[in-house]
């Protein structure tokens, strides 16, 4: 009885404890999140003679002026944001679709290979692109691919990982039952799985959507090796060239706002998005 | 044959656009109608000259003019210089009617080299117009191309011996192949020279006067000296180590690479000494080129003593339009420093299999060797221009004066220093050698790795870049 | 009724191989024929010389034997990981942590949607624009240098960049910011998703949340520790954007924050594919190994 009642009061006090050292924590991590951005947003406005004065917390007022720098410049980023998005949304939208199909027919169908292919996919998952890069740069020049995006998009489709999670995500979500049904309807397998499994996938589908496009979004080093024309180039590798040479003779104010450009889209976008991509990775991991 | 169709048709069909464009601009307001007749005649009687005379010559000419370059310093001269230059945009622009495309890709860590090489390669398949017509090659890699048939020899162009003759021998030496052929023309001499801070010179030496500084800087010995006084006087004593470093490797005894080994010269190894010296005594930092902070030296706050370069540098590089910069000021003089050095220059080189030959030629010429612009570059732009009689005429002339140079006239240590430039002890290598030398070296410097480290780091970084050298 | 459903089933099954067509024949493709490739490749002496191509001859095992004659390779490969540990382990604390108290429920935190928004947030960023930033950031005169001498701290500008702990700190620093706030939503759905009967079990029993946490709540969550793990490990082990742009794909100082795949960008980029193929090959190996030992590793342990 006593000890019961200590632990209590014990508990009751760490409550309170624990959730003040909750907030400190997690003011303190969502200020190690910021902070940059913070810092990265005051100097974005900042002119090149007001960068070598040293810093402040208050914003100035040159952030159009270094726009129009950047613009004027010959690092066509308006350009590699297009050929980013490009990029990284046909990824997105090809990695997701033939992911899912390809977990449904190993989910879905009974056929003999499947346990080979099963395991198969699972060991390449662990094998990093960069292994395959040299020879996957020849086969590019051979196929006189290079400065196109095809060699970007394309190999999106076979996606070990996404398989991997939509196969997880079909083992709760898609009973067989449903599929039979659909075949007692006369529904063709094809159309089934477009009209029925599809939309079953929904949320699975954008969350990895949502993870694939990230994904694309950063790749620096496949494009690197693929992409030469400055026309073609996506955003990564102009961040890239942003430390080279005397690119912007020395004015901070352009680098910053460049950064700031690759940057705070997305945030944006992130911010109206933010409920249903947090949503979409918890609910990710109940299934994994 | 079918270009020449073509080409006739559209005349043909822009012609008769106009004509429909004038009918009915005569229910438009009365000063258009005024224009247009005006307008409408002119494109009557040149469409016929233009189909007879102009037409063997657009034929072949193509609508695209590929340019490869690593930075933006001949883009300015061009649309600055060149008759007929319009900016469309940042990367392209227009010569009449041909369109110009700038591939610029900065040369840090041979990223210029490799996707030109690459582009240079697939020359052969590509479309007329994905072809490069002209490229720009420095002298640290200049070899590498000269003796390539990528290349054209520029007597192919048109241009002969006699066209160049007021060109400074050694821009001509470097880019001769083996043949005799020569692949390039520069634009500019490259003789470098001490860029010194005229304030700091007051506030430490007593005295801004270059031939009085000049003496504080005379050889390695004083240089260190006044090193240890600037370094008192609250002033670093250059910005960064790697500026003094094209003053030590242009006076080396040997190539980076002899029979397929790399060899480092008895001079560089000074270099690396003096220098060591001068970051423990805090005198220097070890700032990449090009970086930020090594940039800072270029506004008064930067607290910096001097910059070693030639006239490009002052010009293209020292911030000299932003506001409160010692260049803005006119607050830099030059003087001749401990030794001769040359670094960088450019040459214009003509890709084979240009679709362009007649614009790359005319370039070439304007941009080289037309007097008139080239006294024009010097005034504008404080360039020193490769053009001895030219130069030597307005090192003599008192009313020439370099703005960012506080009103002195450089140009006469710019012909001396010209007249001394040898080039040969360049190899094709020297551009991975010397960003990886000084980037190893970096690392001596600033304690973090023993001398014998250092240069293990160095080699392994040059065999990496170059597989076929051995040290 | 079975014997009717099992023969639909067969008629059907053809299916399941053409549904397969496009991810194998894409693999097969832009992953397999590279693969071998580059193995091939590995057997040549294969680089360009300027604008001339030498080779490819054949050297055997040449490359091989050049690559491992120095200790660089397991100097990367040293470097990478203690880059990803350095990452992970404040990684994985801060999650356990983050996704503890989120799915608590007595704890009734506040502002929980803004939280999750923020430590998310840097997961959504372009790895070579951070990268980038941090690089300006850092730099010796840069704001950080500024400020951290403005307040007093410093008296003169600390060299993070030229500092191996300071650089390697950074990258993981990077890593941990960009990964964190997903291990911990990840986490936290892996708690919410414990029957709450255990909990209140525990709580007749008088057990104390320390208690609870590390007898309950994290048996119940290996599955999802062991993928954050594998995932991240994997991930970890092809570190290239975040290292290769802060140093200028240098790895100062002194090539100790030069990363496997760095070096292997290295040879790429002079073309030198006959070294490149070899180092592939390693690397696939390297990977290969790492993983067995973490898909044993858990698995021993599950067994248990």
């Amino acid at each position: 009885m006593l000890s019961v009642e200590t632990n209590e009061t014990k508990k009751g006090l760490g409550i309170h404890a624990r959730r003040a050292l909750a907030y400190i924590v997690l003011v303190i991590m969502s200020f190690l999140c910021l902070f940059w951005f913070y810092i990265l947003f005051v100097n974005a406005t900042r002119s090149k003679g007001e960068l070598t004065q040293g810093f402040t917390l208050l914003p100035s007022t040159h952030l159009i002026q270094n726009w129009k720098g950047v613009m004027a410049g010959t690092l066509p980023v308006v350009r590699g944001m297009i050929n980013s998005l490009i990029v990284a949304t046909c990824s997105a939208v090809l990695c997701t679709y033939f992911s899912t199909m390809t977990a449904y027919a190993i989910h879905v169908y009974d056929f003999k290979l499947k346990k080979f292919m099963f395991t198969f996919i699972l060991a390449i998952m662990t094998i990093p692109t960069q292994v395959t890069a040299l020879g996957f740069i020849q086969l590019v020049a051979d196929m006189k691919l290079e400065d196109n995006f095809i060699p970007l998009i394309i190999p999106a489709i076979a996606a070990p990982a996404t398989f991997f999670y939509m196969k997880q995500y079909m083992e709760s979500a898609l009973p067989l039952s449903l599929v039979e049904a659909a075949r007692i309807d006369g529904s063709g397998e094809f159309r089934t799985f477009n009209s029925i499994v599809l939309p079953l996938m929904k949320p699975a589908i954008a969350v990895q959507a949502i993870f694939t496009f990230v994904a694309n979004w950063n790749n620096y080093f496949t494009p690197a090796l693929v992409l030469h024309d400055d026309k073609m180039k996506t955003l990564p590798i102009l961040i890239a060239q942003l430390r080279s040479a005397d690119f912007l003779k020395f004015d901070m104010g352009q680098v910053y706002v460049t950064i700031a450009f690759s940057i705070f889209p997305v945030i944006i976008v992130y911010l109206f998005l933010s409920k249903y991509i947090v949503q979409g990775v918890a609910m990710g991991s109940v299934k994994g | 044959m079918k270009k020449k169709v073509l080409s006739a048709l559209l005349t043909t069909a822009m012609l008769a656009s106009m004509l429909v464009g004038c009918g009915s601009s005569n229910e438009a307001p009365a000063a258009s109608t005024d224009a247009a007749p005006a307008a409408s005649t002119e494109a009557k009687t040149e469409a016929p000259a233009s189909t007879e005379a102009a037409e063997p010559a657009a034929a072949e000419e193509g609508k695209v003019f590929n340019i490869y370059c690593w930075n933006e310093e001949f883009k300015s001269r061009l649309t600055d210089h060149y008759p007929g230059y319009e900016e469309v945009d940042g990367t392209t622009g227009k010569i009449g009617d041909i369109t110009v495309k700038w591939n610029i890709t900065p040369s840090d860590d041979n990223a210029y080299q490799n996707n030109l090489d690459e582009t240079l390669l697939k020359q052969a398949d590509a479309a007329a117009d994905d072809k490069i017509d002209l490229f720009l090659i420095e002298a640290d890699y200049a070899l590498k191309y000269v003796d390539t048939d990528y290349t054209m020899p520029v007597k192919d162009l048109g241009i002969t011996d006699a066209d160049l003759a007021n060109q400074y021998q050694y821009t001509k030496d470097v880019v001769t192949d083996s043949n005799g052929n020569l692949k390039g023309v520069s634009w500019q001499g490259c003789p470098g020279v001490l860029i010194y801070n005229r304030e700091a010179a007051k506030a430490v030496l007593g005295t801004d006067d270059p031939a009085e500084v000049q003496k504080s800087v005379s050889d390695w010995d004083t240089f260190t000296a006044t090193a240890e006084k600037m370094k008192a006087g609250g002033y670093n004593m250059v910005s960064s180590v790697n500026d003094t470093y094209r003053v030590y490797s242009n006076n080396v005894s040997g190539k980076w690479v002899q029979d397929g080994k790399i060899v480092i010269d008895d001079n560089l190894m000074k270099w690396v000494d003096d220098s060591k010296k001068m970051v423990d005594a805090k005198e220097t930092g070890t700032f990449d080129l090009w970086s930020d902070d090594w940039s800072k030296g270029f506004y008064p706050d930067g607290k910096v003593f001097c910059y070693f370069g030639p006239a490009w540098l002052i010009n293209f590089s020292m911030a000299a339009d932003t506001d409160g910069s010692i260049a803005n000021q006119g607050g830099w003089g030059a003087t001749e420093g401990p030794q001769g050095f040359f670094w960088g220059g450019t040459w214009i080189c003509g890709a084979t299999g240009t679709d362009n030959a007649s614009l790359v030629k005319d370039i070439i010429l304007k941009m080289t060797a037309d007097e008139d612009i080239m006294k024009e570059i010097v005034v504008a732009d404080d360039d020193f221009v490769n053009n001895k009689p030219a130069m030597e005429a307005m090192a003599a002339d008192t009313s020439y004066q370099s703005k960012v140079l506080g009103g002195q006239n450089p140009l006469a240590m710019f012909c001396a220093g010209a007249e001394k430039i040898d080039l040969s002890n360049l190899s094709a290598y020297d551009q991975g050698c010397n960003e990886e030398f000084q980037h190893a070296m970096k690392n001596y410097f600033d304690g973090k790795a023993s001398l014998d480290d250092a240069l293990d780091l160095f080699y392994k970084g040059v065999e990496e870049k170059y597989p076929e050298l051995t040290h | 009724m079975a014997k009717v459903k099992r023969g639909k089933v067969v008629r059907y099954n053809k299916w399941g191989y053409i549904f397969l067509i496009p991810f194998v024949a894409v693999y097969v493709l832009f992953q397999l024929i590279p693969l071998f490739r580059t193995f091939y490749y590995s057997f040549f002496e294969n680089y360009r010389s300027g604008l001339t191509q030498i080779g490819p001859n054949f050297i055997g095992f040449g490359n091989y034997a050049k690559m491992l004659s120095n200790p660089d390779l397991w100097m990367y490969t040293k470097n990478t990981l203690i880059m990803w540990v350095l990452g992970f382990v404040p990684q994985i604390i801060i999650s356990l942590l983050l996704g503890a108290w989120f799915s608590d429920p007595s704890l009734r935190l506040k502002g929980q949607r803004f939280f999750k928004t923020v430590i998310y947030l840097p997961n959504l960023i372009m790895a070579s624009a951070f990268a980038m930033l941090f690089f300006t950031l850092f730099s010796d005169g840069g704001p950080i240098n500024e400020m951290l001498m403005q307040i007093g701290v410093l008296k003169e500008p600390y060299q993070f960049l030229t500092n191996v702990w300071s650089t390697r700190g950074l990258v993981a620093l990077m890593n941990f910011l960009m990964w964190f706030g997903n291990t911990t939503i990840l986490l936290m759905a892996g708690m919410m998703g414990i029957d709450t009967s255990l909990f209140e079990a525990a709580e007749v029993d008088g057990a104390t949340s320390t208690q609870v946490f590390f007898k309950i709540t994290l048996p119940l969550l290996k599955p999802i520790l062991i993928y954050v793990m594998i995932t991240s490990l994997i991930g970890g082990l092809q570190m290239f954007d975040v290292p290769q742009i802060l140093t200028n794909g240098k790895g100062d100082p002194m090539r100790s924050s030069m990363t496997l795949i760095m070096y292997l960008n290295n040879h790429l980029y002079s073309k030198n594919y006959g070294m490149s193929g070899a180092l592939s090959v390693m690397l696939f190996i390297i990977t290969g190994i790492l993983s067995l030992i973490v898909f044993k590793f858990s698995n021993g342990k599950q067994d248990k």
